[in-house]
């Protein structure tokens, strides 16, 4: 039978109210027996805003001691913003970024929702918060077509960090698309107080083009049914966290990441290259659960909160430690770390030689002799022009390897590097001015601010345990591809730079 | 040659039996009898809907037409209309009651209607809006063919228009590629209304009418799903159950139909 439910629930409610009202007032008048959970009611709290941010911000830490009503305005918005560059993406954000608005709350807060779709948006958006304890988190409750409003409240019940994201169908094109966001819920007294506190976010993007193709892209479902992501993000585009976006601290400050995973599909290994979590709240508890961690995993839908003391001055680089998803995705960030040096507990590079294996001194006279010949040899090639061209193709090839094993995990196979993060080598106007230069950067390394083909780069490159032959080599082999024709690097050039610069 | 010959004669034939007999008004177009594949369904349903042939406008309504309406029916005008019927955004985009305006050119599809003000439209066209059945029936249709999902970039196409935010302004109704059965921009222009789009999650009893079910949330929405990779499919199934009949909203127009 089908109940209608405009007559039955007017008839009936009323009087059962009236009948339980007058039951209670004749048991326990004014006590707070009317109030049988224990916590005040709703209407008695202190009402306040929520203070919403923009990652990789983190609102303040909540310093009250009792419970208030906390208001939360979020607005849907679907929005073409920078994917890569070159690459756009219409995004649908929680706030307008993605990830969405940082919301912080306290145990025991009630809150009260509201999800604004913008009347721009396509299509109907809710929400799922992890830290609702009710059915879907609340997403049938916040189900919005585009220009409307809903309202649901909460009582934040589990302290914790939550993942909140779109649950509407079909669900990963909604998260692919940027819908998730962080919650936290602090403890009734508070998480240890640190110095700075950031709100980092990965997730997949699942482009109908190749990653780093140009233009606007649209959602690919079968690469998302396949799980086959161009694009593995932090905070929502590649680059977000690096250059003048990096996150800052200083020697001393005792960090905390707020870490979560959108997904849809993708978990992460996250880790920050040479830094040791101090302590991990695994899976977004509130307890510390490991101390001493290199790496941590955190499930698509999940969140983790790393501490960690900063002590000495460098840049850290955020990655999903899945590499490949670093290296040629985007899941890459950095923390610059600025104050004085402690070479007691980092040197940096005290030596740079060359190692020719445990050898007596006659090998090493040998070796030497060796050197000679081999030098004596190439000068002759050099001499003769004919055998000159060959031994350039035996340089590209054996270059090529060098490359391969060594180089492209930042220049990339195709010498196009990494956009805002690692220059490219192919057309490089930088390579191209200066063979010397071009040397010394791979004997010595290189870092701090340069400009690449009009573009700044900003990055560390190590000095290379490459041998002399190696060095002449790569650079050549360099200097030879992907449409580049700056020359050929002999040994020769190579003993000199390497002497000029002991 | 001769079979052939004798075949294709035969097909011609019965092809014209399934095209309703009556003559529409103008600007419809005949769908034959045929059937559409629910995106949702029960066990005990069956996988395909039999339709019966119906006649279908080749575009959505415009701002004109619309116009031409409320002029002619004084309560389905902006200041008049009863918030019952139509909610705050109704008609918004128009300059006035009676005047269209820049921001809604004669042309393009009208949006910001109410189930309830598309239903009267058509009511005093004598015609009606098409059911989930017909609309889906008719939006199934390939440029080439009866199945869309057969055409390469079928459903990519859909998906590059829903990457697209809704325009300040919508261009004229009608400007898109007419499909199999001669209807244009039943994808890519507007979402349209139908006339049970509130039955969109409500399969009976085995499910109940629960919230789960209804609004297709989470992991939860792929449970009994015909295809669950047809995402333009979802959308417009998501669409139709986030709306109630007096919403308005800024990217959903209608198209009516007639029954023979």
């Amino acid at each position: 039978m089908k109940i209608r439910p405009s007559r039955h629930g007017l008839a009936i409610v009323p009087v059962f109210a009236f009948a339980l009202n007058a039951s209670l007032v004749g048991a326990a008048e004014g006590t707070v027996a009317a109030r049988p959970s224990g916590r005040p009611l709703a209407a008695d709290l202190p009402v306040e805003m929520a203070v919403l941010t923009e990652a990789p911000h983190v609102p303040p830490a909540i310093t009250r001691r009792h419970p208030a009503k906390v208001v939360v305005h979020l607005e849907v918005r679907e929005l073409v913003k920078r994917l890569a560059d070159g690459v756009e993406y219409t995004f649908w954000t929680y706030g307008g970024n993605v990830p969405g608005s940082f919301i912080r709350v306290r145990e025991g807060d009630f809150v009260e929702f509201h999800l604004n779709n913008h009347p721009s948006s396509k299509v109907p958006h809710n929400i799922d918060l992890h830290a609702v304890t009710g059915p879907g988190g609340g997403a049938a409750s916040s189900f919005t077509a585009p220009g409307h409003s809903s309202q649901f409240s909460f009582t934040a019940l589990n302290p914790g960090l939550y993942v909140y994201h779109c649950a509407t169908a079909p669900v990963p094109m909604h998260i692919a698309n940027g819908m998730y966001g962080l919650i936290l819920v602090d403890p009734k007294d508070g998480l240890p107080p640190v110095d700075r506190e950031f709100y980092v976010m990965q997730g997949e993007i699942y482009t109908a083009g190749r990653h780093g193709e140009g233009g606007l892209q649209h959602f690919d479902p079968t690469k998302a049914e396949d799980e086959r992501p161009p694009y593995v993000v932090f905070n929502g585009a590649v680059g977000s966290l690096v250059g003048d976006k990096a996150l800052q601290a200083k020697v001393g400050d005792r960090v905390r990441i707020y870490f979560g995973v959108g997904g849809p599909n993708v978990t992460s290994s996250f880790h920050v290259i040479g830094e040791i979590f101090d302590t991990v709240y695994l899976e977004g508890g509130i307890m510390p659960s490991q101390r001493q961690v290199q790496t941590t995993m955190v499930p698509a839908g999940g969140s983790t909160m790393v501490d960690f003391k900063v002590e000495v001055p460098g840049t850290y680089v955020l990655v999903d430690h899945s590499l490949s998803r670093a290296f040629n995705k985007g899941a890459l960030g950095m923390l610059k770390v600025t104050g004085p040096e402690n070479p007691l507990i980092y040197s940096g590079k005290e030596v740079d030689e060359v190692y020719i294996g445990q050898a007596s001194d006659a090998g090493v006279a040998a070796s030497r002799r060796e050197a000679e010949l081999v030098a004596e040899k190439e000068r002759a090639i050099a001499a003769n022009p004919q055998i000159a061209s060959i031994t350039k193709e035996i340089q590209l090839e054996r270059g090529k390897r060098v490359f391969l094993t060594s180089c492209f995990a930042c220049h990339m196979a195709n010498g196009e590097g990494l956009p805002a993060v690692f220059p490219p080598l192919a057309k490089s106007d930088y390579l191209k001015a200066d063979k010397d230069r071009a040397i010394k950067t791979v004997l010595k390394g290189l870092s701090g601010p340069i400009t690449v083909n009009g573009k700044p780069f900003n990055n560390v490159m190590p000095p290379q345990e490459f041998t002399d032959d190696q060095v002449a080599d790569v650079l050549t082999y360099v200097m030879n591809s992907w449409g580049n024709d700056f020359g050929t690097v002999s040994t020769a050039e190579v003993k000199r730079v390497r002497a000029e610069n002991k | 040659m001769l079979t052939a010959a004798l075949l294709g004669g035969a097909l011609l034939a019965r092809a014209e039996d399934l095209l309703p007999p009556a003559t529409p008004g103008a600007g419809m177009v005949p769908i034959p009898v045929g059937d559409y594949a629910p995106l949702l369904r029960t066990k005990d349903e069956p996988a395909r809907v039999p339709v019966a042939a119906f006649w279908l406008d080749a575009r959505p309504v415009t701002n004109a037409e619309f116009l031409e309406f409320v002029r002619a029916h004084p309560r389905w005008r902006r200041s008049a209309v009863s918030p019952l019927f139509a909610d705050a955004g109704y008609l918004a985009d128009w300059a006035g009651d009676l005047e269209l305006g820049p921001k809604a050119p004669a042309g393009s599809p009208v949006v910001r209607v109410s189930w309830f003000a598309a239903r009267a439209f058509a009511r005093a066209q004598g015609k009606r809006l098409p059911t989930t059945a017909e609309w889906e029936r008719a939006a199934a249709a390939g440029i080439s063919g009866p199945e869309g999902a057969a055409e390469p970039g079928f459903n990519a196409t859909i998906l590059a228009w829903l990457a697209r935010p809704t325009p300040e302004r919508f261009p004229a109704a009608g400007a898109g590629r007419p499909n199999h059965f001669g209807v244009r921009d039943l994808h890519g222009l507007v979402w349209e209304w139908v006339d049970d789009f509130n039955t969109a999650m409500v399969t009976g009893e085995s499910r109940g009418d629960t919230g789960l079910e209804r609004t297709l949330f989470c992991g939860a929405g792929a449970a009994g799903i015909r295809d669950t990779s047809d995402y333009p499919a979802f959308m417009r199934a998501g669409f139709r159950s986030s709306v109630r009949a007096n919403y308005t909203v800024p990217n959903l127009g209608f198209r009516c139909a007639l029954s023979p």
